[in-house]
């Protein structure tokens, strides 16, 4: 009786933890939405930011975080990818190996704000390039990299052996088997990864304050030479992104309307996120089943 | 007699030696540099960041001049005086304290929920409870600490005491923030068990609650500390998240309602408006040396860890 007690009393104890967890956490998330949700307005997000009067909205913002994250992801898919393909088809058993695996997570742990502050030393500095959005974006490489060689990794880990010893069995070499079999059957798991961890470089801002910077040029979005200052698609240029301005208006802004401003930054960059999380799942779902026709 | 060496050569040897010719169309071997430079850039990327940032770290001490020992367990920091003192043991201290109490806050919660989604409700936790906390483990840090300022700080003003900015609200502002990382952690460690552990204990006339405490457990321990270890990692890296609640002053704090300050916040606070190269922007740089050195400290630990762990 007394063990069969215990036990309850022990499920009742784990249950209850998980739902306060969940309570919690669903509920501050609520929250950012509900107190959002009446601050966003279609001019909020379509207007500029302002330093010193109310009203301000975070066009600029928003799409600096979508460039930054865009150059991110440029710089690292091809070396994530291919780094996830050494791991998981030529890397051997050896000292290399295990060196690399150190490294991963080395860099996977490392605090963002320490990887800012290299961003700061190395590209801003020594490469001249200035608080802009290549050295913002070459900064997140770092941060992302790590996670993109795992996901990679896994992703062609997870497909059967019998598929790639199929493509042997055809007198495949091995880089036509990774490119022809192997990839194509990872595609959906890599696209699932890769859409997540760009949610992570979306919201990331300990490592941009010192590397893309914490301001906007005046930008013109009818200016399309990339080489122009007020050009949005230069890539020399500071870029505050989202996270940082919602950040910068928080610890500190000057405007009257600090509370709106970051109501409405967090919903917008919250929603964001969201929309991220559950597109990765739903996408890799819907390419699975359309591969594998299930 | 050259024709005829040619066909002395056996086919074998013939082919084997063509599929090896250096050329650019040779889609083996590029495929083979691809992947190579990739694994070379990794190991360069953090060969990079561990070298510049302790060039860059030492220089407070070999150009500066500053005591290395009165750096680490001075409180007395007052760079901009005019005799100025370098004493960063009170963000030592922030970081220390911060990451320590958060990990012994959420330690209890993490596992005790990754058991409810592993052990109690399996098919309900893979479906509902795991999807919510991996998303929650992706919102960002600056809306953790957005919500620490506008719900929290106002809330331990008004209802406990102090300003509300204290080292207390920066405490439980990371605590929510590496909560759902430990609990999917611990229960990839749960899951990773396995399920002839469950069935022996549960056959021998064990409860749920007894094969829990003394068979899974004690298995999965190495695994439980490594997700926690990282959460720790998590939580000592935070920068902005604590600076917007902590209340960011040099002096030690002598309770949970004092306001504080941490390695990473006073770089964040401090690393815009401080000249390159003098001796109180070197002092940040040796902060943020002292992280790198500190999440150093904690991959090895993980790595020793891993090698404990049986699953």
């Amino acid at each position: 009786m007394n063990r069969k007690f215990t036990d309850k009393l022990a499920t009742a104890t784990f249950t209850f933890f998980a739902m306060m967890i969940v309570v919690i956490l669903t509920a501050l998330l609520g929250y950012v939405l509900y107190m959002g949700v009446q601050q966003v307005s279609w001019d909020f997000l379509t207007s500029k930011s302002s330093t010193f009067r109310a009203g301000g909205g975070i066009q600029d913002q928003v799409f600096n975080s979508f460039y930054i994250l865009l150059w991110t992801m440029v710089f690292t898919v091809p070396v994530g990818l291919a780094g996830g393909i050494y791991m998981a088809e030529y890397a051997r058993d050896n000292k290399l190996t295990a060196m690399i695996r150190i490294c991963i997570e080395t860099l996977a742990s490392m605090p963002s704000i320490v990887l800012g502050l290299f961003g700061l030393l190395v590209f801003v500095n020594a490469f001249d390039m200035g608080f802009s959005v290549l050295a913002g974006a070459l900064t997140l490489t770092i941060f992302n990299l790590p996670i993109m060689i795992r996901t990679c990794e896994n992703a062609m880990r997870s497909v059967p052996i019998q598929q790639k010893e199929a493509g042997m069995a055809l007198g495949y070499t091995r880089w036509r088997t990774i490119t022809t079999i192997l990839l194509p059957s990872a595609f959906p798991s890599i696209l699932t990864g890769i859409i997540l961890s760009a949610g992570l470089v979306f919201g990331e801002a300990a490592a941009l304050l010192y590397s893309a910077g914490m301001t906007s040029p005046n930008l013109d979005y009818g200016n399309w030479n990339p080489f122009s200052e007020t050009s949005p698609l230069n890539i020399m240029r500071p870029a505050e992104t989202l996270s940082v301005h919602i950040w910068k208006v928080n610890s500190e802004g000057i405007m009257p309307d600090i509370r709106e401003i970051a109501d409405g930054g967090a919903a917008v960059l919250v929603t964001a996120i969201l929309i991220f999380n559950i597109g990765a799942r739903m996408i890799g779902t819907w390419i699975h089943r359309k591969f594998t026709s299930k | 007699m050259i024709p005829i060496m040619q066909t002395t050569e056996k086919a074998s040897e013939r082919l084997i030696r063509k599929n090896k010719k250096l050329s650019l169309k040779n889609p083996e071997r590029n495929g083979k540099v691809i992947v190579y430079s990739a694994a070379f850039v990794t190991i360069l990327a953090t060969l990079a960041v561990t070298i510049f940032l302790t060039q860059q770290g030492l220089q407070s001490f070999y150009m500066s001049g500053i005591n290395p020992l009165e750096f680490l367990t001075s409180t007395n920091w007052n760079p901009s005086g005019s005799n100025p003192s370098y004493g960063a043991l009170a963000f030592i201290f922030g970081s220390l304290s911060v990451t320590v109490l958060s990990a012994l806050i959420v330690a209890p919660f993490g596992i005790g929920a990754a058991i409810f989604m592993t052990e109690i409700a399996p098919s309900w936790g893979k479906k509902i409870l795991q999807p919510v906390i991996e998303i929650l483990v992706g919102i960002p840090s600056v809306v953790y600490g957005y919500l620490g300022l506008t719900v929290l700080v106002p809330f331990i003003r008004d209802h406990i005491g102090g300003s509300g900015y204290s080292l207390m609200a920066g405490v439980i502002v990371v605590s929510l923030m590496i909560l759902p990382t430990v609990t999917t952690l611990s229960a990839d460690a749960f899951n990773r068990l396995p399920n002839g552990l469950r069935s022996s204990s549960l056959a021998l006339g064990a409860t749920r609650w007894q094969t829990v405490r003394r068979v899974l457990l004690p298995t999965a321990m190495p695994g439980l500390l490594t997700a926690i270890i990282l959460g720790m990692a998590r939580a000592i890296g935070e920068a902005l998240a604590i600076q917007m609640v902590i209340g960011n002053t040099t002096i030690l704090p002598s309770s949970l309602l004092d306001p504080a300050a941490t390695m990473t916040t006073i770089i964040t606070l401090n690393m815009g408006h401080t000249t390159f190269n003098s001796a109180e922007n070197n002092v940040l740089w040796t902060l943020g040396l002292l992280l790198l050195i500190l999440s150093y400290g904690l991959v090895m630990l993980v790595r020793f860890l891993a090698a404990r762990r049986k699953f």
